[in-house]
């Protein structure tokens, strides 16, 4: 069963071929009726495609147009004109398109380790405790990946705004603007720590529980205290775990829009472009160009998967070297 | 890279959960236990301070929500305030309530079904374009979903599918990260010799998936439901690009819209935050009970690194 456990990037065996040991079986494979498949696969693939690959197919194919306009002043007719990859261009031009790249991607440099490094530290935490209070425990960290992301800003935003803040209000004097225009980036950081940290963790925590328990006792045998079983056994063994924390934290970083949005409200340090999605979606909906807005939607789709796969293969690659 | 998942991380994973924590080293000395609770305490504090404040708020009035202590209590109403959430502009909440356990609660059980059988078709069938197929899967886990809500609303709005509730409820029911969870789920714990069992007393393949295999793979199909439920009732990008008509709109779109006329309406203060708390309180409620399923499942997620 090896293979289950394969990575995404792996290639497996051509299908024809099976699982490893299942050859002797092969006579009687042929009573298994493969075309049923198809029966299973149908509605999903259907969906899939209809939700997934059109609308991305859709979008290309629309960030190519773009509206012509005619007659003296461009006051005639308009009407949809091939562009090439005018739109792209366009887009990379605007300062504050790419503005915001940078913005998030500051704010993934800086948020993601400090999540993950909280939620390691959590998860390690956990494991000295009794069953009991690291169940309620890391049933209260957990809690706020429950609390969608609007709400989580709408509830921080009355934690932020002073005058309503019982934290500035408590911090008197030496309270810091939350929502400065240098502050802001961080205090949505915060918020998006609060959300996934305590999620991330428990990703960590089960990879935790499957380490087999001969190693913690071959560690302890070895005369290793709390601090190096943690460091040199569960540290280095958790590793896929933080691996996997980590793409989907760089997805999501990329993908960064409600809460902006919803602090845009209590602040001008928040603009309409503050991030590529808020970008696109001013785009689209303030300033009706949705070809532009499409552009910027694969430009992001494709600098999101392309920093996910990215690192997936520069993981993979080290972890090869060290073999 | 398969290194890292020794072949105990994969079939171990459905019953993690029974297994108590490893007896490793109990009890670390002294200052380092205090330094252990305290970090824990602090980090408690953290997690819970919001919720608790949004408890204590929703007990309040707006101007009690301005002029008194955020932590405490001050002249608690909370029946009250629960009423006037709940009635306001029409009763306009409880359509949310009704629209949210429509598009997360139907949208991620058709999910985890359609999830199932291509999960169980993926991992138990030899076919031509297997691989093609599991690819463009494991593409649509990478792919980032409010990167696709501007793609779906071009779309939709092109198919005139736009303000309907099939709007938010299609893209809601396509989970490219459950098909993956059951493919591993499917491969690692229904026994390709059970099925040829069925076969050979003549089950159709149809009943074979209904009256065997989705009941071996339902703890992975509990995990792909509360992923996807979470996942829909998170996603507020789309339903702000779909729909227009607040009658259909989910919780998460209602309380922005109230958030924003606050300025104009003063007593939406109040209301923003009852209804945050109302709609907060059954899903941690929720959270906590359910906790040891995210617990099962997650490891099979994990394995993918």
């Amino acid at each position: 069963m090896t293979a289950t456990a394969d990575s995404p990037g792996e290639t497996r065996p051509p299908a024809p071929s099976g699982p490893p040991g299942s050859a002797s079986r092969s006579a009687r494979r042929s009573s298994r009726p493969d075309g049923a498949a198809w029966y299973f696969l149908g509605p999903f693939l259907a969906l899939f495609l209809f939700a997934f690959v059109l609308p991305i197919g859709y979008a290309i194919y629309q960030s190519l147009l773009t509206v012509e306009r005619h007659g003296p002043l461009g006051l005639g007719e308009p009407s949809i004109g091939f562009a090439g990859l005018e739109n792209y261009a366009l887009a990379l031009q605007q300062a504050d398109f790419v503005d915001s790249f940078g913005r998030v991607l500051l704010f993934g440099v800086v948020q993601v380790p400090v999540m993950l490094l909280l939620a390691l530290t959590l998860a390690l935490m956990l494991d000295q405790l009794s069953d009991r209070w690291a169940g309620l425990l890391r049933a209260s960290y957990f809690l706020p990946y429950g609390i969608p992301g609007v709400i989580a800003t709408i509830l921080w935003g009355f934690l932020y705004v002073p005058g309503i803040s019982p934290i500035t209000e408590a911090l008197g004097s030496a309270a810091p603007d939350f929502l400065s225009y240098d502050n802001v980036l961080w205090s949505i950081a915060n918020i998006v720590v609060w959300e996934f940290a305590g999620y991330n963790m428990l990703i960590i925590v089960a990879q935790l529980k499957s380490i087999p328990q001969e190693l913690y006792e071959a560690a302890k045998i070895d005369g290793a205290g709390p601090w190096q079983t943690a460091l040199r056994v569960k540290i280095p063994l958790v590793r896929p775990a933080l691996v996997l924390t980590c793409v989907f934290s760089i997805i999501g970083t990329m993908q960064l829009f409600a809460e902006p949005l919803v602090l845009k409200l209590l602040t001008p340090a928040v603009t309409s472009t503050y991030t590529p999605n808020l970008n696109a979606y001013n785009d689209a909906f303030a300033n009706a160009n949705i070809h532009l807005a499409a552009a910027k939607a694969v430009i992001l789709a494709i600098v999101a998967c392309a920093l996910s796969f990215g690192f997936l293969s520069l993981v993979t690659r080290k972890q090869r070297r060290e073999r | 890279m398969s290194a890292t998942t020794t072949p105990e991380a994969a079939p171990a994973a459905p019953v993690t959960s029974a297994r108590t924590t490893p007896p490793g080293p109990r009890r670390v000395p002294p200052p380092g236990r205090i330094l252990l609770v305290a970090s824990l305490a602090v980090a408690t504090v953290y997690f819970l301070l919001p919720v608790y404040w949004l408890v204590i708020a929703a007990t309040k009035s707006t101007d009690k929500i301005y002029g008194s202590n955020g932590f405490w209590f001050d002249s608690p109403r909370l029946l009250e305030n629960i009423g006037k959430v709940l009635s306001y502009d029409g009763h306009v909440y409880l359509y949310w309530v009704a629209n949210t356990l429509l598009y997360a609660g139907v949208g991620a059980l058709l999910a985890t079904l359609l999830a199932a059988a291509a999960g169980f078709a993926l991992a138990k069938y030899r076919f031509r374009g297997r691989e093609a197929v599991f690819k463009s899967v494991l593409a649509g886990v990478l792919l980032p979903h409010t990167a696709l809500a501007l793609p779906l609303y071009l779309l939709f709005n092109k198919v005139g599918l736009t303000n309907t509730y099939w709007a938010v409820l299609i893209p809601s029911v396509v989970s490219p990260f459950g098909v993956y969870l059951c493919r591993i789920f499917a491969e690692s714990s229904v026994d390709d010799t059970l099925l040829e069992a069925a076969r050979v007393d003549g089950a159709r393949e149809g009943r074979i998936f209904f009256g065997l295999a989705l009941r071996i793979m339902s703890p992975a199909l509990v995990t792909v439901f509360l992923f996807q439920f979470v996942g829909i009732w998170n996603n507020y990008f789309l339903p702000l690009v779909m729909l227009s008509d607040d009658r259909m709109y989910p919780i998460t779109l209602g309380l922005t819209t109230w958030q924003t006329s606050q300025d104009r309406i003063p007593e939406l203060v109040q209301y923003t935050v009852g209804g945050a708390f109302l709609s907060v309180i059954p899903l941690a409620v929720a959270m906590l009970v359910l906790q040891r399923y995210w617990r099962t499942g997650l490891t099979e997620g994990s394995v993918k690194g």
